[in-house]
């Protein structure tokens, strides 16, 4: 039988695979994919607890983060696009306009 | 023989069963309508087509199997080999994955799911990254810019078509597919009769999806070498041309079933019955149809200039004249087979006659140049795609709490419907050169 | 034990194609890998009984967002970038910190058997469709808006960001 420490699991391996990616990489849009992984870890426990209780919250709650994934990915990405029309470069380390 | 399987396994049999049919029947099937193509293709311009392999070109397509099979593998030298590999696996997983829940039948279908159509529709916008990745994978200019345009198309007009869908699926009230049909049997009306205009969408939408004339400005010759599909060749490419094929199958599916009444026949709801016999009058139709063919076959064969071609015309003749037998002899059949075997006959049918509409159309209009493509998509079709949401479900509305009468609801919303699709053809497209002098400043 | 079979299958399938995500130099590889965890996240939530969950991670996630991400990547030049030095000097503070996420998840689990109530499983309703569409249109109605709304500002955003000349 599959229990929700399983799935919790899985979700807790997931979450902090991508930590690792946003805390590690240089690529900026590996750091956005590895944003996309927390916010999917998230929702597989999300679903799970829904599951465990018999409630649809859950997924309707997971659904809405799917949504707010997508408009976050769709600005990110421009902002990325534009930043690499100007500086020609996608690693965060060079992206230090700001600094003195 | 059923009692030799372990109960653990006797749920799985039968799907799987399906599943190796499908599998083993798709490619050749493709094959045939390639041929199919070419043939109507040749009517339409007045001339014969495929002759000369085998009698009546019926070899052609295992002619050119084999030479796809023979021929040799080049890959690019500069390409992404594990990309390269992967994305023609990808288009023909997508597209065979989508017959998971296709319902030839009433008991032919390998999963019933309880959103079945979202399924296919979801497994669909999947084969997109075989295109993206494969114009990616080959490392060349026309590759890529085909792949993102079509890409791009793809996007655009699955949009649409799944707003076509819902308009449908407002009448039917369930997402499985088999529900579907069953809703068109219960109200005893075809879809397409109370949803035209979702019809037409859904048709254009499927269209632009498959990358179908007068869609295909990725893959023309004239454009882009052969836009995404440019550095495949030999088995590669035919994979690539059989989820093209197996995804047109599939669209002329998703329409069969849930406008034109999936395997249900003609007038559901007319029993009438054939000289006092247990035989309805609507049930011989199958059989009839395949006796029409039959003698006809029989009236053009002394008309052959060859020897050979005499000879498969009589025997197709006569193979028609077995099949009317044996939906004759279906009609005494338990009712389930009898089900089966006409449920089959027509979904088929009603496919087939999807992908002549899509024949016809490729070999009758001009080609859309892909600003206009674009355009048509996302000020066209989407727009009409949810003016005809609203109107199937407010007639719905009227029809159910306010109690209208349903002809005069369906008419109004489809009048006004009408009108919006006017209004929105009626744009006058910008010239190009004022578009230019815009931007400039 | 089909039901385990699955989802060990998806589980190692999901976790595996992370690993590989967040640790290879080309972007593309990394895209399509984010595509096979998203789909056994999918397959995830269909062993959980939640199929309209699992047609809208398909259709959202890796038909549009995933989309999404691999034109920007084909947009950006890549050569250069795939030469340089993948992974930055935080390496060992980030390994650090999972491993504590890590341990201080899995003893709550191990040491806490009341640290999550176990109701009886609930039975939930077999159209699902269903219930998610009546609790998104009842209960959920103002949110399903704003959403909409976010949906409309982060389309504008976009554009006005991607555009060569404003």
């Amino acid at each position: 039988m599959i229990s929700p420490e399983h799935y919790l699991m899985l979700s807790l391996a997931l979450f902090t695979i991508g930590v690792i990616g946003v805390l590690t990489r240089r690529n900026v849009i590996i750091i956005l994919m590895s944003i996309e992984l927390i916010l999917n870890a998230v929702n597989i426990n999300l679903v799970a607890f829904s599951r465990l209780y018999g409630d649809v919250n859950g997924q309707v709650f997971a659904i809405f983060i799917i949504t707010d994934a997508a408009a976050e990915a769709a600005v990110g990405l421009g902002i990325i696009l534009a930043f690499f029309r100007n500086r020609e470069t996608l690693l965060a380390d060079e992206m230090d306009l700001l600094k003195w | 023989m059923m009692h030799l399987i372990p109960p653990a396994i006797v749920p799985y049999v039968l799907p799987v069963v399906y599943a190796l049919v499908i599998v083993a029947v798709l490619p050749l099937m493709a094959g045939y309508i390639v041929l199919l193509e070419r043939k109507v293709m040749a009517d339409m311009q007045a001339r014969l087509g495929p002759m000369r392999v085998g009698p009546h070109g019926l070899l052609q397509p295992i002619a050119d199997a084999v030479k796809l099979l023979l021929k040799e593998d080049i890959v690019p030298r500069e390409a992404d080999r594990l990309m390269f590999y992967v994305a023609p696996l990808v288009s023909v997983t997508m597209a065979l994955l989508a017959y998971a829940a296709m319902p030839f039948g009433p008991a032919f279908q390998i999963a019933d799911l309880n959103v079945g159509l979202l399924f296919i529709l979801a497994v669909s916008s999947l084969g997109i990254y075989g295109i993206v990745l494969g114009g990616w994978a080959s490392n060349s200019h026309y590759s890529l810019l085909g792949a993102l345009r079509s890409a791009a198309q793809l996007v655009s007009y699955e949009t649409a078509a799944g707003l076509g869908l819902v308009s449908g699926l407002l009448l039917a009230g369930s997402l499985s597919m088999k529900d579907i049909v069953q809703a068109q049997a219960d109200q005893g009306v075809w879809f397409i009769l109370v949803a035209p205009i979702g019809f037409f969408v859904y048709l254009v939408g499927s269209i632009a999806e498959t990358n179908r004339a007068p869609f295909d400005l990725p893959e023309a010759e004239s454009e882009l070498v052969a836009g995404y599909m440019t550095e495949y060749s030999g088995f590669r490419w035919s994979l690539y041309f059989l989820a093209e094929y197996a995804n047109m199958i599939i669209v002329a599916g998703i329409a069969t079933t849930l406008f034109l009444g999936g395997w249900l026949r003609p007038f559901p709801r007319i029993h009438e019955h054939l000289f006092g016999t247990s035989v309805e009058l609507l049930d011989a139709l199958p059989s009839l149809i395949f006796l029409a063919i039959g003698l006809y076959c029989f009236r053009l064969t002394p008309r052959q200039p060859v020897q050979i071609q005499k000879f498969v015309m009589a025997a197709a003749g006569g193979l028609c004249l077995l099949l009317a037998g044996a939906m004759a002899a279906s009609l005494f059949a338990p009712p389930t087979v009898m089900q089966g075997v006409h449920g089959g006959f027509w979904f088929m049918v009603k496919v087939m006659a999807y992908l002549y509409a899509f024949l016809w159309i490729r070999f009758t209009f001009p080609r859309y140049r892909f600003d206009q493509l674009m355009r048509l998509g996302w000020r066209f079709l989407i727009p009409l795609a949810l003016v005809n949401v609203i109107g199937v479900g407010t007639a719905i509305v009227l029809q159910q709490q306010w109690g209208w009468n349903p002809r005069v609801t369906e008419l109004v919303t489809l009048a006004a419907t009408i009108g919006v699709a006017i209004w929105l053809a009626s744009e006058d497209e910008k010239p190009v050169a004022a578009v230019v002098a815009a931007d400039g400043e | 034990m089909f039901s385990q079979a699955v989802f060990y299958f998806f589980a190692a399938l999901a976790v595996t194609s992370a690993i590989l995500m967040v640790t290879r130099r080309n972007i593309i590889h990394g895209a399509v890998f984010l595509i096979t965890t998203l789909l056994a996240t999918a397959g995830i939530f269909l062993q959980l009984d939640a199929e309209f969950l699992f047609v809208v991670q398909i259709i959202l996630y890796v038909g549009g967002i995933m989309v999404l991400f691999v034109f920007v990547i084909m947009l950006v030049n890549l050569d250069v970038s795939m030469r340089l030095v993948q992974f930055n000097h935080q390496r060992f503070v980030a390994g650090a910190l999972a491993l504590v996420l890590g341990a201080q998840v899995f003893l709550a689990l191990k040491v806490g058997p009341g640290v999550m109530p176990h109701p009886a499983q609930q039975i939930m309703s077999p159209k699902n469709t269903e219930a998610v569409g009546d609790a998104l249109f009842t209960h959920y109605m103002l949110p399903f808006e704003i959403a909409s709304i976010l949906l409309l500002v982060a389309m504008i955003g976009a554009v006005v960001m991607a555009k060569r000349r404003v």
